[in-house]
């Protein structure tokens, strides 16, 4: 049981490995009809314990495009959950229909749960507040097609970085794959944690607290919502929403080879209006996201070269 | 000061912070001994100021472990024929299976039964412990 890979969470992987998975991405981007058949006859479970359509598509037209099958509950109403089965039983028969499977859940820790009891490769796809590595996958291999070549980028993470797992994740990852400056653009109150600020190098982070005063500077700039419920105080999260809002106007000052990410989905931290700038690149991202998971599919059943 | 006598065969657990004795005491279940056990509070002591001791006139199993997550200070005496057979100076351990608890509210440890949850230590200091599932810090 032991040689069946899974991904929990983003340091299961290597950095060796990542870096595989993300050429291998990519050239599933370059030619993705020669990947049409690579994982033929293999089955996909999708277990979502709580809904998230998105995730769920992305990982399914994943697998598709593989040429492979799914099944799969969306809502755990309509499973042997609701009845009361364990998340240990629940992988265990799985495991015996389906070649690889895919977990969403409410509650912390499932996936991890599930993986001590498959002999399948377990992928988590998002386990309440703590980790979403795929999400970060797909930040990676956005920035990597997207900003090309640029080797010391200044990367802006806008917003709650207290809270924003997407953001810790990607940070964390980020600083192992080479020098980036980092921008930490948020209110005092939702300051990204000390412990992700002491995995990167001395000198190569700064906080503020505005983001027009970052902007001219930034090549990347990740934007991610704050919540009203972060904040005690009503009147600060009055005061406060708008700045961390990005408009047109914001823009003004960016450099006009910037990219805006988000992990998705946005609720008004990004005005529609900058939708139509080349620079908004977060629906392209969603597609980025479903080519990291086919590389890490195939990567997963080692199907590569098959 | 109050004497108790010298013990001829057990364990002295020595230099308790002040409270912990009485933790420690019912820990171990002292509490229902049918043997000779004695809980001294507030002793006072060149290192600690004051402390407490336990006494306990029989072989009894002690996990450490344990003992070293509620009061990593201790020192364990095992006695034999009246005098000290063994010092054990206690630390707080590296890793915990089973004993800990996750207080994270969303943690899958507070949905389902899991045997032998893992902690490992992140902070000597503050005591704190990692939980393996969901990687919330739980301090002693
Ligand atoms: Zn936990």
């Amino acid at each position: 049981m032991s040689s069946v890979r899974h991904l929990i969470e983003p340091t299961d992987l290597t950095q060796q490995e990542i870096e595989e998975i993300l050429q291998l991405a990519e050239k599933i981007i370059e030619k993705p009809e020669a990947y049409a058949n690579a994982c033929n006859g293999k089955l996909l479970a999708t277990l979502f314990f709580e809904p998230s359509t998105r995730t769920r598509f992305s990982f399914e037209a994943a697998m598709l495009r593989l040429g492979g099958r799914i099944i799969g509950f969306s809502e755990p109403n309509s499973s042997s959950v609701a009845k009361g089965e364990s998340v240990k039983d629940t992988i265990r028969t799985i495991a015996c229909y389906s070649d690889i499977a895919v977990i969403r859940h409410p509650k912390e820790g499932v996936p991890r749960l599930a993986s001590k009891y498959s002999d399948i490769p377990v992928i988590n796809a998002g386990d309440g507040g703590h980790q979403h590595p795929t999400q970060t996958l797909t930040d990676l291999l956005t920035m990597r097609v997207l900003k090309k070549g640029l080797e010391h980028p200044t990367v802006g993470f806008c917003g709650d970085l207290k809270f924003g797992r997407t953001v810790h994740s990607f940070v964390k990852t980020l600083a192992k794959q080479g020098e980036a400056k980092y921008i930490f653009i948020s209110p005092p109150e939702l300051k990204i944690p000390e412990y992700i600020k002491e995995e990167l190098p001395e000198g190569s982070y700064v906080e503020i607290s505005s983001l027009d005063q970052a902007m001219e500077e930034l090549d990347v700039l990740y934007m991610t919502r704050i919540q009203r419920e972060r904040f005690l105080d009503e009147g600060e999260y009055m005061r406060l929403k708008d700045c961390y809002i990005l408009n047109n106007e914001k823009l003004e000052h960016a450099k006009e080879d910037m990219i805006i990410m988000h992990p998705l989905p946005r609720v008004n931290e990004i005005a529609d209006e900058v939708d139509k700038d080349p620079r908004a690149v977060y629906f392209q991202q969603a597609k980025f996201g479903m080519y990291v998971r086919m590389a890490l599919i195939i990567k997963l059943l080692e199907m590569e070269g098959k | 000061m109050i004497r108790i006598d010298t013990i001829k065969k057990g364990i002295v657990i020595d230099h308790i912070k002040v409270g912990h004795g009485y933790k420690i005491f019912n820990h171990l279940g002292l509490d229902k001994s049918d043997y000779t056990v004695a809980l001294l509070k507030n002793i006072p002591s060149n290192k600690l100021g004051s402390k407490d001791l336990i006494k306990i006139e029989n072989d009894i199993h002690l996990d450490l472990t344990v003992l070293g997550l509620i009061d990593p200070g201790v020192t364990v005496n095992i006695i034999e024929n009246g005098i000290k057979k063994e010092k054990i100076k206690l630390t707080l351990p590296e890793r915990v299976k089973g004993t800990l608890k996750c207080k994270n509210p969303r943690c899958v440890t507070t949905l389902e039964n899991i045997d032998d949850v893992e902690f490992t230590l992140v902070n000597r200091e503050k005591k704190e412990y990692r939980c393996e599932y969901c990687d919330a810090r739980t301090s002693m």
